[in-house]
């Protein structure tokens, strides 16, 4: 979509939220930052390090959830960050148990809140049930559970702040981690490219359960984020966002380009912008031309290995993606369009039919 | 005088006599407490009981959120989030589904939450086994929990309602186990005294949590601990958890009070006069009962001493009821490989440690994965104790019929 369309779009009648499936605002905007609530649920004074996206992401969310929602964290940087006994960060209520089980800590959450509300034990307003946990947390330790949160259908959100390793513990790879890239248990080395695997693809697992609303949000477009946080908690059901998470401490990279970097991510392809509504694919962001993938690896020492021809071969492989899930939301903008024509035309040959019995 | 088969049984008021399986009485028991939130994962010989409340649930019976996790792991962390919240939760397990949501088991009681387990016990693989010894809950001996033992169906189904009431009081808010034996107190039909669901409101008060997580009070629960304030909270805990003594004994009292059916820490059993007292854990105390019958009349003095509460240990209890005696037999269900004894025995030793005539103990571990013990064994262990020449060393144990 073009700057213009944004800008139409956000300062219109339609207001703050969009409806689902509408074309998102990529451009920064007055209007629209007067659109995002001022109230924090996230405190300053956290141990997030400088430049962290994780904390960014966090703080957006919060802002989009308002205060009547109840977060769950797993073990990690956003737990230890925020919580050092006897201090919270947490405005909002907030509970961390383990690291693989976040999914079902929420789950719990949500069983109890849908019974103590039908008991009348608690005031008969909709609480949402928040979800947050790393790359690792979500794609290795915490998939059964995250599966199985799915699969039940539990009315909650589920935010992967993927930074593409296990950073709280050092730098470990994890199955998140991008192909080529030199983490402490996948150094790159004489023999080894790095990491020798490529990214498991966390959004389409997601969305292989048929849950209502899948998204790949990135703090670098602040509003697109919020919205799609939005939309999640107003799904019914099981929503999952896959967050960009950038890492300073974690990908050595100077801490006030984050937010570039995140740019960028989405501007190569690496990370596109993306949501599965009812299993319908829409690309929130189609950059007229993908950015070289080197302006994006050249800004983090953990890729500094990379031989331009390595990088030629994920560029390729990271294009042949963009390309499939570009096809992919064509198609299905086409086939939503065939329905809907389709739904008119059976609509008509019903009225046709009244008019015609019609004495 | 006393017998281990009682003749007649009174219904006593406010309650109805009924055959059933004792899951199912579990299960009851579970129902009559109103619980909100019921998450487990199928694993033998739990079933039944998990399977029961589904039913209850599925026709209505049950005003509850059934969650089927996808593992044991989950199921704790489900409960452990419902009750958070303010949800009264129930979850139950046997074995490998115990030791896979051991993490979490650590993690409900350090977060003070007053969930409640029933604990089928089921020997730990491998060899896999799916019969009953308490190697499972051996494993989790340190969590933290309140641990108490049943014995019979009417146990099982009592102690349930005692569970959630202690659990829940405002000075002991800690998660409670209530060990049955796998198949000898989940898969048994017996003939039990059920309650009148007027007499357990009278018994357990609605959940009322202290601190849930809700946005007209924000708390953050699950914070991480500081080296500076670690050993504190642990302190804390730890006073905590002994402190819910007198509140687990007073709920006893109070039940007892209630339906005529009392419960202690430790129990006896014709332990007047006796040279020799078995120490038993669980159903086993029943067949225990009548050993002691038949040996008392073969003229052999033996009592039996019965340990209900295993979490927090009644150290005075104890010392209380093996005074007098020469011989104490203690029955393990698990073994502490290359440790001292089984893990019943050596905690007994440390509470008889120093005390003036103190009993001898003698360690038998029996009852591996569901190999019976029937009265000619405690008869044959008896003997043998009797028999020895000089008191056994204190990390000297027997596993008692294991052939060469």
């Amino acid at each position: 979509m073009t700057h213009d369309e944004g800008t139409t779009r956000w300062g219109s009648a339609s207001g703050w939220p969009l409806p689902p499936g509408q074309p998102l605002p990529t451009n920064l905007n007055v209007y629209v930052a007067n659109l995002v609530p001022k109230e924090e649920y996230f405190a300053q004074g956290h141990r997030a390090c400088q430049g962290c996206g994780l904390a960014l992401a966090v703080r957006l969310a919060l802002k989009a959830a308002g205060p009547d929602v109840i977060v769950a964290t797993a073990t990690g940087c956003l737990e230890i960050i925020t919580t050092p006994l006897p201090y919270t960060a947490w405005g909002v209520p907030w509970i961390h148990v383990a690291f693989e089980n976040t999914a079902a800590t929420a789950s719990g959450i949500e069983a109890a809140l849908k019974v103590l509300r039908r008991k009348g034990r608690i005031p008969d307003r909709k609480v949402r049930v928040l979800a947050f946990a790393g790359d690792g947390g979500t794609a290795d330790i915490g998939l059964q559970a995250l599966s199985g949160a799915l699969e039940r259908g539990h009315d909650l959100t589920y935010i992967c702040l993927d930074n593409e390793a296990y950073m709280n513990t050092g730098v470990q790879r994890s199955g998140s981690t991008p192909f080529g890239a030199s983490t402490t248990t996948s150094p790159a080395g004489k023999k080894s490219i790095g990491q020798q695997t490529w990214k498991k693809p966390m959004p389409a697992i997601a969305a292989a359960h048929n849950i209502p609303y899948v998204a790949t949000a990135n703090p670098s477009y602040p509003y697109d984020f919020i919205q799609k946080v939005r939309r999640a908690l107003d799904t019914e059901g099981p929503a999952y966002i896959h967050a960009y998470s950038a890492c300073p401490t974690g990908w050595r990279s100077a801490t006030d380009l984050s937010i570039h970097i995140g740019r960028l991510a989405t501007e190569t392809g690496v990370f596109p912008l993306y949501e599965v509504i009812e299993g319908r694919h829409v690309l929130n962001y189609d950059p007229p031309t993908l950015q070289p993938l080197q302006e994006y690896t050249r800004l983090q020492p953990r890729f500094r290995h990379l031989t331009d021809d390595d990088l030629a071969r994920i560029e390729a492989r990271v294009r042949r993606e963009y390309d499939a899930l570009k096809r992919r939301a064509e198609l299905d903008a086409k086939e939503e369009k065939r329905l809907k024509r389709e739904a008119v035309r059976a609509r008509r040959a019903q009225r046709a039919q009244r008019t015609a019995s019609d004495p | 005088m006393k017998s281990a088969i009682p003749k007649t049984v009174v219904v006593p008021p406010g309650h109805r006599r009924v055959g059933m399986e004792d899951s199912h009485a579990a299960a009851l028991a579970v129902r009559q407490c109103n619980v909100d939130v019921v998450a487990a994962y199928p694993i033998t010989p739990q079933t039944h009981i998990v399977e029961k409340l589904a039913e209850m649930v599925a026709n209505g019976e049950l005003d509850a959120e059934f969650v089927p996790v996808e593992s044991e792991h989950s199921a704790m962390t489900v409960c452990v989030g419902a009750e958070a919240a303010g949800a009264r939760t129930f979850t139950c397990t046997s074995s490998q589904g115990l030791i896979l949501m051991s993490e979490v088991v650590y993690i409900t009681s350090a977060m003070r939450l007053p969930c409640v387990m029933v604990l089928a016990n089921r020997s730990l693989s491998g060899p896999l086994s799916i019969w009953c010894d308490h190697s499972d809950v051996m494993s989790i001996r340190d969590c933290g929990w309140i641990q108490t033992f049943a014995e019979n169906g009417q146990e099982v189904y009592d102690l349930v309602f005692h569970a959630y009431r202690v659990a829940e009081m405002a000075d002991v808010q800690t998660p409670v186990i209530l060990n049955v034996d796998g198949f000898y107190l989940t898969h048994v039909v017996e003939s039990l005294l059920v309650a009148d669901q007027e007499v357990v409101d009278r018994y357990l008060p609605p959940y009322r949590p202290r601190h849930s997580l809700h946005p007209d009070r924000p708390v953050t629960m699950g914070a991480y601990g500081v080296p500076d304030l670690f050993t504190e909270t642990k302190k804390a805990q730890d006073e905590a958890l002994r402190a819910t003594y007198p509140h687990i004994v007073r709920a006893w009292q109070e039940w007892g009070d209630l339906t005529g059916r009392h419960y202690h820490p430790v129990e006896t059993y014709r332990t007047e006069g006796a040279r020799v007292l078995l120490f038993t854990m669980g159903s086993i105390g029943q067949t225990a009962m009548v050993a002691v019958d038949t040996l008392r009349e073969q003229g052999l003095p033996v009592g039996l001493v019965k340990l209900r509460l295993w979490r927090p240990f009644p150290h005075e209890d104890l010392r209380r009821a093996v005074a007098g005696a020469e011989h104490l037999l203690v029955l393990d269900r698990a073994v502490s490989f290359g440790g001292p004894g089984g893990p019943v025995a050596s905690e007994v030793r440390s509470a008889l440690y120093g005390q003036v005539d103190a009993p001898v103990v003698h360690d038998f571990i029996v009852g591996l994965a569901g190999r019976d013990v029937a009265v000619p064994d405690f008869e044959a262990m008896v003997r043998e104790v009797l028999a020895r020449k000089t008191a056994p060393r204190h990390e000297d144990y027997v596993i008692y019929g294991a052939r060469e």
